[in-house]
Parts: C-alpha cells; sequence; structure tokens
C-alpha cells in the first residue's frame, strides 16, 4: 500500500520561511488565503503567481516535492478546469471557439479555467509553503495554542485543544505505519482488499479497522499513564521551554502579505485585462 | 537430521529491493540476496536491527515486491503473469511480528478461521483445520469460544499462530515468533514449531535475534548484515565464525563461549559446538571423560 498523503509534510530546512514565528506563519497563510480570492485579472494573478514562486525559492523546498503535494487535488483541478471551459461564455455576442453539438467552448471559458485551476494551485502550493512544508506540527500547534490564548478567558479549554492536536499529529505516522502492518498481516492470510464490488471491500476492512482501534484505544491508554507519570495536570501553571518571541522580521512578513492583497486589490482596478467572470 | 537438500522450498535469486526510492530517505534494504531455502528443515535468519531480515522475508509471499531479481516457490516466480499473488500467500504461511495485534474477529476460532475461508474451505473441513491448528499452537479447546481480547498475551500468540496454520501453508515463516514473551512462552512456542515442522514435514523458516534460540531449534542459518547474506550453512559451522559474527553485532550461543574459552585454556572441543548436549557429547568423545 502506497501512502502518499502530504499531511503535515514538514520538509526539513533552515530558510528564512522556516524561521519565521509560526503565530505569524498561521496569520500570513490565512491572509495568502484571503489574497488568492482577492486576484481577479490576470496581471493580478501575475503578480500573485510571481509571489508565490519567489516564496518557493526562498523557502528552498526541491520543486518536485511541492509538485507532489499538488497531487491529491489533480481530480478537483481537472474537474473544475473542464466545468469552467464549458460554463463561461464571456461577453455577450462573443464568437465560439468550438461549436459542435451540445459542446460549445469560448475562448474566455479557457482562459477562465485557466485561472480558475491556477487560484487552485496557488492556494495548495502557498498554504503549504508557509505553513505545513516549512514549520513543524509541534510549533504549528504551539502557534496555534498561544494565538487562541485569549479565548481561554471565556472558558474556552485552548490548551486542551492544543494538546489533543499536538496527540493526534503525533500519532498520523504511527497510525499509518501501523494500518500498514495490519493490512500486510490480513493479506498474508489471504486478505484483499482490491477485488470484488465495493461493499465486499468495506467489508474486507474489517480485519482492519478492528485490531487498529484495538491498538489505538490501547495507545491512548499508555500515553495517558505515562504522562500521568511525569505529573502532567493540564494548562494551569505550565510554563514552557521554547518561549515564542516575534521579531521585526515576523511582523515584517505580515505585513508584506497585507501589501500584496492591497497591490492585488489595485491591480484589479486600474489594469484592463481579462478578468475572472465570478 | 535428514536434510533434504533436493527438494528446494524457496528460492531468492539476485533479489534487491530499496525503500523509498528516488526520494530523499531512500534505502536500501536488500542487496542482491541469493538463497536457496530447504525443504523439511527449520532455517533460521538472523542478523543485528535493520539487516534486511524482515523485508526479505516478506518478499517470500509477496507483499515486498523486489525491485530486481526473482523469488522462486514451488519452482515457479511468484512475480509471473500466470500466478495469482494470494495463491502464493496460502503456500507460504506468514506470521508477522507481534501476530497478536492482528486478531479481530469475535470469538478465537472465527479468527484462526478467517485464512482458510479465504482459501474457500468451509464445513467440517473448515472445523477439522481450526480444531487441529488449535491442537497444535496448543490452544485449549474451551479458549476458541472466547473473544480473542479477552485472553491473556501469550495465548493471543498462539492463536496468531494457529490462524496461520489452519492454511497448512508449505514454507511456515514466522518472524521473531517468541519476540516478547517469557523463557517459558519461548520454549513453549518454538517447540511447537519445531513440532509441527517434524509431524507436517513441510519447512519453517524462523527469523530470531536470540542465538540460544537458533540454536536449539534451526537445522539451517543465514545470516544477514546490511542487506546482505554473509553466512549460510548448517547450524554448527555458522556458530564456528564466532569473531565474525561478533563484528556484525550478533553473538553466538553461551555455551560455545564456553568452548572458545576452553579452547583458550587448552581443553580443545572445537569452536563449533552450539547446545549443552552437543559439547558434552564432544568431551566425552575426545577426552572419555563420561563415566
Amino acid at each position: 500500500m502506497n501512502f502518499d498523503v502530504a499531511f503535515g509534510q514538514y520538509c526539513e530546512g533552515d530558510s528564512i520561511l522556516h524561521r519565521l514565528d509560526p503565530r505569524a506563519k498561521i496569520i500570513m497563510s490565512l491572509l495568502y488565503i484571503v489574497d488568492v480570492f482577492l486576484a481577479k485579472n490576470v496581471f493580478a494573478f501575475a503578480l500573485l503567481t510571481s509571489f508565490t514562486v519567489a516564496m518557493a525559492v526562498l523557502s528552498r523546498i526541491k520543486p518536485r516535492i511541492l509538485l507532489r503535494g499538488l497531487k491529491p487535488v489533480i481530480f478537483i483541478m481537472i474537474f473544475t478546469g473542464v466545468i469552467n471551459v464549458f460554463w463561461y461564455r464571456g461577453a455577450e455576442g462573443a464568437k465560439p471557439l468550438v461549436d459542435w453539438w451540445i459542446f460549445t467552448i469560448y475562448p474566455a471559458g479557457i482562459l477562465n479555467a485557466v485561472l480558475i485551476v491556477l487560484r487552485v494551485v496557488l492556494l495548495i502550493a502557498g498554504t503549504s509553503l508557509i505553513l505545513t512544508y516549512t514549520t513543524t506540527p509541534l510549533a504549528l500547534t504551539d502557534g496555534l495554542e498561544r494565538l487562541l490564548s485569549p479565548l481561554a478567558k471565556i472558558k474556552v479549554p485552548v490548551h486542551e485543544f492544543s494538546l489533543m492536536m499536538t496527540i493526534a499529529l503525533r500519532f498520523i505516522p504511527t497510525l499509518i505505519e501501523e494500518t500498514g502492518k495490519i493490512m500486510d498481516a490480513q493479506k498474508a492470510r489471504g486478505a484483499s482488499f482490491s477485488e470484488g464490488s465495493l461493499v465486499k471491500r468495506a467489508k474486507a476492512l474489517i480485519p482492519v479497522l478492528v485490531p487498529l482501534f484495538a491498538s489505538s484505544f490501547r495507545r491512548a491508554d499508555e500515553l495517558a499513564v505515562a504522562m500521568e507519570c511525569r505529573c502532567y495536570r493540564g494548562g494551569k501553571g505550565r510554563t514552557r521551554m521554547n518561549v515564542l518571541k516575534a521579531t521585526f522580521k515576523d511582523f515584517a512578513g505580515v505585513i508584506v502579505i497585507i501589501l500584496l492583497g492591497v497591490s492585488l486589490v489595485l491591480l484589479n482596478k486600474y489594469t484592463d485585462a481579462f478578468a475572472l467572470g465570478f | 537430521m535428514n536434510l533434504n537438500t533436493e527438494k528446494c522450498a524457496a528460492e531468492f535469486r539476485g533479489v534487491s529491493f530499496t525503500y523509498n526510492k528516488g526520494i530523499a530517505y531512500e534505502k536500501k534494504a536488500v542487496r542482491s540476496v541469493s538463497l536457496k531455502i530447504y525443504g523439511g528443515c527449520v532455517t533460521g535468519l538472523i542478523g543485528s536491527t535493520g539487516s534486511g531480515k524482515s523485508t526479505l522475508i516478506k518478499m517470500l509471499n509477496g507483499l515486498v515486491k523486489p525491485d530486481e531479481g526473482e523469488v522462486i516457490v514451488d519452482g515457479t516466480n511468484i512475480w509471473d503473469k500466470k500466478v495469482k499473488i494470494r495463491d502464493v500467500r496460502f503456500k507460504v504461511g506468514l506470521v508477522m511480528q507481534y501476530p497478536e495485534y492482528q486478531l479481530f474477529d469475535e470469538t478465537v476460532s472465527e479468527d484462526i478461521a478467517f485464512g482458510p475461508k479465504n482459501m474457500g474451505i468451509s464445513g467440517d473441513e473448515l472445523k477439522r483445520r481450526v480444531a487441529e491448528a488449535a491442537k497444535f499452537s496448543g490452544l485449549d479447546p474451551d479458549l476458541l469460544e472466547k473473544s480473542p481480547f479477552d485472553i491473556s498475551g501469550g495465548q493471543k500468540r498462539r492463536a496468531a499462530l494457529a490462524g496461520v496454520i489452519a492454511m497448512t501453508p508449505s514454507l511456515l515463516v514466522l518472524d521473531e515468533p517468541a519476540a516478547g514473551l517469557d523463557p517459558a512462552g519461548r520454549r513453549e512456542i518454538l517447540g511447537r514449531i519445531k513440532n509441527y515442522q517434524r509431524e507436517s514435514g513441510n519447512s519453517v523458516v524462523i527469523v530470531s535475534h536470540s542465538m540460544e534460540d537458533v540454536a536449539k531449534y534451526c537445522d539451517r542459518l543465514a545470516v544477514m548484515n546490511k542487506g546482505e547474506i554473509v553466512l549460510y550453512d548448517e547450524t554448527d559451522r555458522v556458530f564456528s565464525h564466532g569473531e565474525e559474527l561478533r563484528d556484525m553485532g550478533l553473538d553466538v550461543p553461551e555455551i560455545t563461549k564456553v568452548a572458545e574459552e576452553l579452547a583458550r585454556l587448552g581443553v580443545d572441543v572445537g569452536n563449533d559446538v552450539y547446545t549443552v548436549k552437543y559439547a558434552a557429547e564432544r568431551l566425552i568423545e575426545k577426552y572419555g571423560l563420561g563415566k
């Protein structure tokens, strides 16, 4: 079984993106998502694309790894692309490029489709560059906890949530490995996961899921005991080993993303070029 | 020992395997291994952690497909287009490490029946096989109707072993079958495996870290180091390479160490003794100290 999931795939490195404060990076990626949806016309998209490419260069992450991260959404990309090619006509009275049977394709439709697909690509590549590829899962939850800590004043259990997230992230690779082992063991007894009807395949998963659940509960139990042995009592009064400190470059990073958004809006407004239909 | 070297249970022909091929964490686990596993005997596979033992045995039933080379079981290449890999898995029964974590069914007997059922066996034949496999692995008949989650660790291990034996594989492969058991449990499970081999006449491969265990139960030994087979011979001959084994982070049985020490003191019983019984015989033979 191949697990090609690019989930929390941290790529070791020492670039400026790696060194930013995780809190800054969380805010930056949220703003970046807004930016991606602000871009409307070709010039805005050009700026956004070059900005993302510049980030990729700065991060020193291999393009191959970035492309692999796009693999899981290829289907969505193709789907939205095809839909847009057929559905968008552009300005009233435009001449169709192809007009055959029920298929009519307008030039605007093709351009629209390209921009929409580009939007998906930028969205995924950009956020994974800012967050998942350059931030360890631990730093990520740490940053999230600190960002949400004001909510603790209104009795939201922020520390507990972030601990749950840390534990969940920590156990994803373990569970993937465990799933592989159990599947191998059942395959060795003649189980088959890729044959038969959908119902049959779903049933074939029972011999995998039952031991997987059993071992998850066992692990949870062991972890709880281990934590209690080290006198863990929850978030109150806990100090940290690594205290996050925001510096000038963290603020600069956030400001850069905001400026990017402003320039995108200006480009949309003051340049005259093909723009997305919706 | 009637070693049937004519009959070959399985063979590796120049197999190699690399994990994570092409990305940063590439790791060559098996490097062009050629090895014949003989029929009707217990073969031990030893090697330090990460030497590629587990990967190699997973190739025997097609859980791992070699990048290069061929795996021959029963005279046919298992990756031949005409061969169904599931059929290979019924011929080569693999018991993985800590197999007790693969138990899933409502009762122990149903869990044991999982393999044979996948083979298409049902009715009385299925019942007979379950009962026989349970007997072979030493499971109490009254445990059979219990949930596999309600029995003890050692019993779970035996239930998992029975689940593979019930498929009556002609080659039974076990990855550290005694890991994590107490000495009595080790003796019990390994003794039963040896017994199974003797009574059924089938072949067995045992992967182990314990030199004492392989010395006691294996007829032949293959030693792996860094993905290669470095020694493959009858057990006594392998243990006469004490120095080499130690260099690979392995060891020799305690009694072999005693023999080496005796040799240093001038009492030469040979450096290839690997069980106490054998050492005693040698001493009697050489010095006639028996009476």
